[in-house]
């Protein structure tokens, strides 16, 4: 069997022995992005981070939150799908007995430790009374200690309404409007 | 008032004084200013933004400050002599470096002679073969600091170093025999007055006219000098870390790499007054009643801005072309521009016998 033996030449040509042209058509194209990005118009792509963001899509995993019902109290029925699901194990939640017996149940705690989250969006995709979603547009969580990064109960909640981005640091950690609407969780904490 | 004139006009204080107008108002910022213009036209060249945070409050000055904040982090860097180290070696190769780029600048003339007086720390005899000399005591920088790092990536690096910088000076001398034949000596200031005449009154005799060739092997042997990219093979980010500094931390790491910048300005400021006419104002001569300090201030512009304007062509360079493999690097000089070089030689001797 023959196999046919394609042979490419490689051998430098007289234009690329001499390097300069090579050079010269190289130095035109980073010379006109020189001239446009000094002079010119700006080609520049660059986003200065902390003062513009770039727009991200509606779909994003950002940071997440926990819904309300009408009545001002949380969807969740601490059903425990979410923290099944996680694969990343970070949801803690201990469930309650709620006064109200349509409600059955509430979480009494309510923990998310964000900083084993790989927000893959599984709880969300888990939770059956849309009680727990990823739309707050936050994708820049930093914090000075780790137990900022421990989110509660009460933070998921009141912290963020969707989509809408707050500068926050740990001193604007969010207080809950009333601390009676704060049920202590399980720890006997009253929540932030 | 007539004891001060009496005073400046000493030999030895007007040397001092050339030297410190010259170095510090001239060569250092000029080269400190290049680090940070190195990483503002980089970023132009690739629509990047560059450097831009550093600040006093809210000014900024379109990232100026980056360059007092990089020398004062590594003047408060820790200084790491690396175990095993030879330390007195150690201590001197950026020395060398440092010296090597500086002494480059005694020479160059930076405006015309008014009398006397020469905008010039010294204009010796021999002229270019003093920045021969200079440039082959820049070696001993990369060599000693490679050799005594204890370290096998300074090893390698201060082994290419010294075998790209060691072959490139033999162009560097070559390519400069037929300047030295043109103008007839090496000394620099007549290389620069040969420079001010004209062609039928309208083209300057400058180098890159009657030398273009020797402009090319020289500009490229001067860059291969002064490590940087296409040549920074002794460098070698990519697989050798940082080469021949790589064990250098804080000041000591920097005074390599301001050594690196001067040399820029003083490669830069070196092909000015060799091949672009250096302090000389083309078709001025048509201007003979100019004042004499006006002439002056021109001259000293001119060689700025030629300056300013090589020292970002190098940098284009650097921004533009790929860096050469070693053995790529030797092979460019030793086949190609050595036959080049001589070639000019010859071609300028033929030349120059056949018109007189
Ligand atoms: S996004 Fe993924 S990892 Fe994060 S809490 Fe939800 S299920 Fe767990
Ligand atoms: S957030 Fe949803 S899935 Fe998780 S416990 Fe509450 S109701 Fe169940």
């Amino acid at each position: 069997m023959k196999f046919k033996v394609k042979k490419v030449d490689r051998s430098e040509g007289l234009k690329e022995a001499l390097y300069i042209p090579g050079i010269a058509v190289g130095l035109k194209h980073t010379m006109r992005h020189f001239f446009r990005n000094i002079i010119g118009k700006k080609d520049v792509v660059t986003i200065q981070y902390p003062e513009e963001e770039r727009p991200i899509s509606q779909r994003w995993r950002g940071r997440h939150r926990l819904t309300r019902r009408d009545d001002g109290f949380l969807k969740c029925v601490a059903c425990y799908m979410c923290e099944t699901v996680c694969p990343a194990k970070c949801i803690h939640i201990e469930a309650g007995e709620h006064p109200d017996f349509s409600v059955e149940k509430y979480p009494v705690s309510f923990d998310i430790d964000e900083l084993r989250c790989v927000f893959c969006g599984l709880c969300v995709e888990a939770c059956p009374k849309q009680a727990i979603r990823m739309d707050t547009g936050v994708i820049g969580m930093a914090y000075h200690s780790r137990e900022s990064f421990n989110f509660t109960r009460d933070l998921l909640r009141d912290a963020y309404t969707p989509n809408e981005k707050t500068k926050y640091t740990d001193a604007d950690l969010p207080k809950p409007p009333d601390q009676q609407s704060a049920l202590p969780n399980s720890r006997g904490i009253p929540a932030l | 008032m007539q004891l001060v004139l009496e005073f400046l006009a000493l030999p030895f204080v007007q040397d001092v004084l050339k030297i410190l107008f010259i170095l510090l108002l001239f060569a250092m910022p000029l080269g400190t200013f290049m680090t940070l213009m190195e990483r503002k036209w980089s970023a132009a060249v690739q629509d990047r933004i560059g450097p831009n945070r550093a600040n006093i409050g809210s000014y900024r000055g379109r990232g100026l400050l980056h360059i007092a904040a990089d020398a004062l982090k590594s003047i408060f860097k820790e200084d790491l002599i690396p175990k095993g180290a030879d330390k007195f070696l150690y201590t001197i190769a950026p020395f060398f470096s440092f010296m090597s780029a500086v002494a480059v600048f005694a020479i160059i003339p930076i405006a015309g002679p008014i009398g006397d007086f020469k905008f010039q720390v010294t204009d010796v005899q021999p002229g270019l073969l003093f920045i021969f000399a200079i440039t082959s005591l820049g070696v001993y920088g990369a060599v000693l600091a490679g050799a005594s790092s204890n370290s096998k990536f300074a090893l390698f690096g201060g082994t290419r170093a010294s075998a790209q910088m060691i072959s490139y000076e033999v162009f560097l001398g070559l390519s400069l025999m037929g300047l030295f034949m043109v103008y007839g000596s090496t000394q620099v200031s007549i290389i620069v007055e040969g420079q001010g005449e004209h062609w039928f009154g309208l083209i300057p005799k400058w180098g890159v006219f009657t030398q273009p060739l020797g402009f090319v092997v020289f500009f490229t042997a001067l860059i291969a000098e002064t490590k940087r990219a296409p040549f920074d093979a002794p460098e070698g980010e990519s697989e050798i870390v940082a080469g021949y500094f790589v064990e250098y931390s804080g000041m000591r790491w920097s005074s390599f790499m301001l050594a690196e910048y001067i040399a820029i300005v003083g490669v830069a400021a070196l092909i000015t007054t060799l091949f672009f006419g250096g302090y000389q104002v083309p078709w001025l001569y048509h201007w003979e009643s100019a004042p004499q300090w006006l002439v002056t201030l021109l001259q000293f512009s001119k060689f700025t801005s030629f300056t300013l304007i090589l020292c970002w062509f190098q940098i284009q360079i650097r921004w533009t072309v790929p860096k050469f493999r070693f053995d790529q690097t030797m092979a460019l000089g030793w086949k190609k521009l050595l036959p080049v070089a001589l070639l000019n030689t010859v071609v300028t001797a033929i030349i120059i016998v056949a018109l007189a």
